[in-house]
């Protein structure tokens, strides 16, 4: 199977990506919980790319790619904005969240700890993260 | 969709949270605990029982006034989150510096011990 959607660089397009997501993880096998964790990493990455990467600049857009592939669910975004590679990034401490009263950097932490694996690459012009979720792994 | 009210009773401030924060409406969320926090409130609660749905950008907002909080003296309790919003406290381990209570009684409680 293979799900495929098209998203607009504008905040309103998350919710539009959690009824996709929905759909898609439906009859998957695995819990609740687990399927609302995953919608929230794709939700943080892709809020990410519209906010930072793309400026909330509604003409460009990004593609997200959703593939099952024996054990794994493979979430693949791609996008053609400023290149930010999450693998690079290094996540604030909470104590420095508190302490800076800053809202953001929340983000990158849920992703790394929701999926099993991520990867990253760009040639310069297109970027590709994929987020790599294992079925039984909780 | 997010729906916001907010309310004063007697002894303390209310945000009622319906539907879902992400980060197209976290702002409104920033501006309901603003807005508690410029009146003067010390004792705020937050029902988040028909919260469906929470993402960083709204857990950056609660974070942002734990200082102020911590500051002013204000008592904060969030009550009646479901097992789904709850977990994603939880992974952050933000459940450790936002007192979180499963209902109302609850939260009261918290709100007023000693």
């Amino acid at each position: 199977m293979k799900h495929r959607l098209t998203l607009y660089c504008d905040k309103s397009q998350l919710a539009d990506l959690r009824n996709f997501l929905s759909g898609v993880l439906k009859d998957k096998p695995i819990s609740d919980t687990t399927k609302f964790e995953v919608i929230l990493a794709v939700e943080e990455v892709c809020a990410n790319l519209i906010i930072h990467s793309h400026g909330c600049n509604s003409k460009d857009k990004i593609t997200l790619q959703v593939q099952e592939i024996d054990d794994k669910l493979i979430f693949e975004i791609k996008d053609s904005g400023k290149s930010f590679n999450l693998l690079e990034y290094q996540a604030p401490l909470l104590g420095d969240v508190i302490r800076e009263k800053r809202k953001g950097g929340l983000g990158i932490m849920l992703v790394k700890k929701i999926m099993d694996k991520i990867e990253f690459e760009s040639n310069g012009k297109d970027n590709t993260c994929r987020l790599i979720k294992i079925m039984d792994s909780k | 969709m997010l729906q916001i009210e907010t309310s004063h009773e007697e002894k303390y401030a209310l945000i009622v949270l319906k539907g879902e924060v992400d980060a197209s409406n976290s702002v409104e969320l920033d501006e309901a605990i603003n807005g508690m926090v410029e009146d003067q409130n010390t004792h705020m609660l937050i029902d988040a029982t028909d919260l469906n749905y929470i993402s960083s950008a709204g857990l950056g907002v609660f974070m942002s006034y734990l200082e102020d909080f911590q500051e002013k003296s204000i008592r904060f309790v969030i009550f009646g989150l479901n097992d789904k919003v709850l977990h994603v406290f939880h992974i952050l381990g933000l459940d450790q510096l936002i007192k979180l209570k499963p209902d109302k009684v609850a939260a009261l409680q918290e709100l007023y011990e000693a």
